[in-house]
C-alpha cells in the first residue's frame, strides 16, 4: 500500500469548512422555508446569515488559492474518459475493475466529478449567491433596492437548495467507492491517499516529472524536495521489491 | 504618596459611579424614544384651583350657565371647540371615486346600531354639546358647548339617557366645574369605551378594563406601569385631538402613530425594523383583542321584534353574560381573546354613503385600501401599504331591496307609538321616517342584507413578550397571513412544481445510493474494509 499526497492544507481547510457551511445553510434554510423546524424561526435566520457571510468569505479565498496556484484546470471539463468513468461506476464496480481514472497531483478529479464540480462553482453556487443577496436586500418594496416580487428569488434559491441537498447525498456515498471504504475521506482529512499498489509505478513517474521537469515552478522548501525524493526512491525501491515477489511466486508455482 | 493613592481611589470611585450611571440609563432607554417623558420624572401640578373662583360657586340654573361660565375666563376656548370634529361630528372627506363629502357620526352608516339620524336625542348623549335633538340644532352658539363631560375630574358628571347630551339631574355642577383639569381616560372612556351600546362593543380594544388593567391587557395604560392616559399619545393642541378613527375617517392624515414616540426604527435587530416598512407595528404587538372584556363580533338585527309571551322585548344571554338576543336589535354574537384578521392597509378607506347603491354583497361598511403592490407612491398617504390588523364586524342589517341602499331606520323615540322601532317593532314605518328624516327615498320594501366593518386596532398593545412570533405568520399550516395571497411570505409559501421536483431529485438519488450499495454488496464489490 502506498500513499499521495493530494489535497494541500488550504483546500482541505476550504472543502471542510465549505462543507460544514452548507449543512448549516441546508438545515437553516430549509427551517425558514417551512420544510423543517430544527431551529427557532429567528435563530435560523440568524445563522443562515451568518454561514452565508462566512461562505462569501470563504468563496473569496478559495478563488484566489484555485488561481494562484493555479488548481482551478482540475476543474476543467474534459469527455476524455468519461464513458469509462460512467461504466465503472454502472458496471466494473461491482466487478473488481480499477478505477479508470488515476488520481494524480495535477489531474486529481474525474471526469464525472470535473463537470460536476465545475457546475457547482460556475452555476449552482453564483445563482445561490446572487439570489441570497437579492434575498437579504430585497427589503420590500420601497428602499432602494426594489424588485417587484421575491417570488422568483425565492423558487431559484430553493430549486438550487433542493439540487445543493442532492449533490450532498450522492457525493457523501461517492465517498465509499475510493480504494477502500474510507481512503476518500482519509485523505480529504489527512491529505495522504491510499492508492493501489499498481499505480505507484503511475505516480512515482509523475513525481519524478513534477520534480524533474519543474512543470510548477513552485519555490519548494528544501525539505520538501528532499521528501519528494525519499518518495521517489522508496517508491522505486517497493515496486523492485513486489516485481520481484511476483516472480518468486511465479517460481513457486 | 498617600495623596497620590488618595487621588487614584477617587478617580476610580468617580469613574465607577458614571460607568453605573451609563448602564441604567442605557436600561431604562432600551429602545429609541422621540418626544415622550417619562412619566416617573414628571410632576403635572395645576396652576389654579378652580374652587377658589367665585363665579363657579353661584348656582347654575342650567347646563349652559356653567359653560357660560367656563368661557368668561377662558374666553377663546369655545372657537376652539367649535372647529373640531368633536364638535361637528363630521368633517370634509376626500373619498375615492365619490369626491369631497362632509362625513362623520352625524351622517354615516355603520353596522352596529346603523346611525343617529332620527334618533338624535338618545344617539347626542356622546355628544359635547346640549341640545341636539333634531337637524336644528345650533352648531354656532358657544352655550351649546358641554365643557364638563371632557374636563369633570370629580368622577360625578353624567349625561341623561335620551337627554340629547344634557347632564342627568343628580349632577351637582358648582361641584363639578370646581374639580375640572385635563380629560383622563375616564372622561373618553365615556363615550369611546362605552360606544355602539355597551363597554368594547365597537372597537374591541377599548374597554373600561383599561381605567385600571394590567401590563398583558395594555403595557402603556397599565396601572401596575407607566400608567399612560390617552392624551399622552393623543396630544392634543387647541382642542384638536389627533388620532381619527379609521372607521369613520378616509384620508391619511392626522393620525396618532406608534412612530411619533418609538421612531421608524425601535428594534435592534435590522431585520425587525425592515419589516416596519410594509407591517404595522400593531400587526406584532398586537396579538388578540378584546383582552379583558368581550367585543361584538355579529350584529344580526334581522332576527330582532321577537317579543315574549305577555308582548315585551326581551333579552337573553350567553354563558359569559353578554347579551346574544335583544327583542330591540336581534341576535349578538361576543367574542373576547380573539385574533385579529388581516388587511393590507395604506391609511385610506372608502365608505358605503347612505346613498350608496349596494354593488358588493357583504357591503364594506368602509372599505380598507392597500395591497402589497401599494407602495404609496401612486397615493394619498404617500406611504406604502402595510399589514394591519382589523376586527371585523359583521352585520346583518336593512336595506330597500328596489333602491338598492342601505336603510336608516328611526330607531329611538321618547314615547311609543310615534314609529320608532326600538318601542313599534315596525320595519316598515320605521324605514320610512328614518330616510325620512335623511332625506332620502324609500320604495316601501325593505330586506336584510350582510355587511362588514373594519376596524383596524391600536390599543390594547401588548407586552413584548407576547408580541408575535416568526412562525405566527411565516409558517404553512397555521399562518395568521394565510388570506393575504397577494405576495410571497418565505416560511409560508413553495411553488408545488419545485418542492415536487427537489423532492423527486432527493429520493430518486437515495434510491439509486440504496439499490448501488445492496449491489455492490451482493456482488462482493471491491470494497476492501481499511486495516483489517
Amino acid at each position: 500500500m502506498k500513499k499521495v499526497y493530494l489535497y494541500k492544507k488550504f483546500e482541505r481547510f476550504w472543502h471542510w469548512g465549505q462543507s460544514l457551511l452548507i449543512f448549516a445553510l441546508l438545515i437553516t434554510g430549509f427551517d425558514i422555508h417551512g420544510t423543517t423546524h430544527f431551529f427557532e424561526y429567528s435563530q435560523a435566520m440568524a445563522i443562515h446569515n451568518i454561514s452565508a457571510w462566512a461562505f462569501l468569505v470563504l468563496i473569496v479565498f478559495a478563488i484566489f488559492w484555485h488561481v494562484t496556484t493555479d488548481e482551478w484546470k482540475q476543474y476543467l471539463p474534459t469527455a476524455k474518459n468519461m464513458k469509462a468513468q460512467l461504466d465503472y461506476y454502472l458496471v466494473g464496480i461491482f466487478a473488481h475493475a480499477p478505477h479508470p481514472v488515476k488520481k494524480r497531483t495535477l489531474s486529481k478529479l474525474n471526469p464525472l466529478q470535473r463537470i460536476t464540480y465545475f457546475a457547482l462553482k460556475i452555476v449552482i453556487i453564483p445563482t445561490m449567491v446572487i439570489t441570497g443577496l437579492m434575498y437579504m436586500y430585497f427589503n420590500y418594496p420601497i428602499l432602494e433596492f426594489e424588485i417587484e416580487s421575491l417570488e422568483t428569488v425565492a423558487i431559484i434559491h430553493t430549486m438550487g437548495a433542493y439540487l445543493l441537498l442532492t449533490f450532498l447525498i450522492i457525493h457523501l456515498y461517492l465517498i465509499t467507492t475510493g480504494h477502500t471504504l474510507t481512503s476518500n475521506l482519509k485523505a480529504m482529512i489527512t491529505g495522504w491517499e491510499v492508492v493501489d499498489d499498481e499505480d505507484v509505478k503511475d505516480i512515482v513517474e509523475e513525481a519524478v516529472e513534477v520534480t524533474g521537469l519543474k512543470i510548477r515552478p513552485i519555490s519548494r522548501t528544501r525539505q520538501s524536495h528532499e521528501e519528494l525524493e525519499e518518495l521517489v526512491l522508496n517508491a522505486l525501491h517497493e515496486t523492485e521489491t513486489k516485481v520481484k515477489n511476483k516472480k518468486l511466486k511465479g517460481q513457486k508455482k | 504618596m498617600k495623596k497620590l493613592t488618595l487621588i487614584v481611589a477617587l478617580f476610580c470611585t468617580t469613574h465607577w459611579l458614571f460607568a453605573n450611571n451609563g448602564t441604567n440609563r442605557d436600561s431604562i432607554r432600551s429602545f429609541p424614544m422621540n418626544e415622550y417623558v417619562y412619566k416617573s420624572g414628571n410632576t403635572n401640578n395645576p396652576s389654579a384651583d378652580h374652587s377658589k373662583f367665585a363665579i363657579l360657586q353661584q348656582p347654575f340654573a342650567s347646563a349652559h350657565d356653567a359653560t357660560a361660565a367656563c368661557l368668561s375666563c377662558h374666553t377663546e376656548r369655545d372657537k376652539e371647540i367649535m372647529a373640531t370634529s368633536h364638535w361637528h361630528w363630521r368633517r370634509s372627506e376626500k373619498l375615492e371615486g365619490k369626491g369631497v363629502v362632509s362625513l362623520g357620526k352625524a351622517n354615516i352608516i355603520n353596522n352596529f346600531c346603523i346611525g343617529i339620524t332620527g334618533s338624535e336625542a338618545t344617539c347626542t348623549r356622546c355628544h359635547i354639546g346640549y341640545g341636539w335633538t333634531d337637524s336644528s340644532f345650533d352648531f354656532t352658539d358657544p352655550l351649546n358647548i358641554d365643557c364638563l363631560v371632557c374636563h369633570d375630574k370629580t368622577g360625578t358628571y353624567k349625561k341623561k339617557p335620551g337627554g340629547a347630551g344634557y347632564p342627568a339631574e343628580s349632577v351637582n355642577l358648582n361641584f363639578v366645574s370646581q374639580h375640572v383639569g385635563s380629560p383622563g381616560r375616564e372622561n373618553c372612556g365615556v363615550c369611546h369605551f362605552l360606544g355602539g351600546g355597551g363597554n368594547n362593543v365597537k372597537h374591541g380594544d377599548l374597554d373600561i378594563a383599561m381605567l385600571d388593567c394590567s401590563r398583558e391587557v395594555d403595557v402603556h395604560m397599565t396601572t401596575e406601569g407607566e400608567n399612560m392616559s390617552c392624551v399622552d399619545c393623543h396630544i392634543t393642541e387647541k382642542h384638536q385631538i389627533p388620532g381619527k378613527v379609521y372607521a369613520l375617517s378616509s384620508e391619511n392624515k392626522n393620525r396618532t402613530t406608534c412612530e411619533q414616540c418609538h421612531t421608524d426604527k425601535p428594534h435592534q435587530s435590522t431585520i425587525l425594523n425592515e419589516h416596519g416598512l410594509r407591517v404595522a407595528c400593531q400587526t406584532c404587538h398586537i396579538p388578540e383583542y378584546a383582552k379583558a372584556n368581550g367585543t361584538k363580533m355579529i350584529w344580526d338585527w334581522s332576527t330582532a321584534g321577537r317579543l315574549d309571551e305577555h308582548g315585551n322585548p326581551m333579552h337573553e344571554n350567553d354563558a359569559d353574560g353578554n347579551h346574544n338576543y335583544l327583542s330591540i336589535k336581534g341576535n349578538f354574537v361576543y367574542n373576547d381573546h380573539v385574533i385579529p384578521e388581516y388587511f393590507w392597509f395604506n391609511g385610506i378607506a372608502n365608505h358605503q354613503l347612505i346613498t350608496d347603491k349596494i354593488t358588493t354583497i357583504p357591503v364594506q361598511m368602509n372599505t380598507l385600501y392597500g395591497s402589497y403592490n401599494d407602495k404609496g407612491t401612486h397615493q394619498k398617504s404617500h406611504a406604502p401599504a402595510k399589514i394591519w390588523p382589523v376586527k371585523v364586524h359583521r352585520g346583518k342589517q336593512i336595506y330597500d331591496t328596489v333602491n338598492m341602499t342601505l336603510i336608516q331606520p328611526k330607531l329611538w323615540d321618547k314615547e311609543s307609538g310615534k314609529g320608532a322601532y326600538w318601542t313599534d317593532f315596525d320595519w316598515n314605518k320605521a324605514a320610512e321616517l328614518g330616510m325620512a328624516a335623511c332625506g332620502l327615498p324609500y320604495s316601501g320594501v325593505y330586506g336584510f342584507v350582510e355587511t362588514e366593518m373594519y376596524w383596524p386596532l391600536n390599543h390594547q398593545v401588548s407586552p413584548a413578550s407576547e408580541s408575535l412570533k416568526c412562525i405566527d405568520c411565516h409558517s404553512r399550516p397555521n399562518s395568521r397571513l394565510a388570506s393575504l395571497n397577494d405576495f410571497y411570505l418565505p416560511g409560508r409559501d413553495f411553488n408545488p412544481i419545485v418542492e415536487t421536483a427537489g423532492v423527486s431529485f432527493i429520493l430518486v438519488s437515495i434510491i439509486g445510493i440504496a439499490f448501488h450499495a445492496f449491489c455492490r454488496i451482493v456482488f462482493g464489490g471491491k470494497c476492501k474494509i481499511d486495516n483489517p
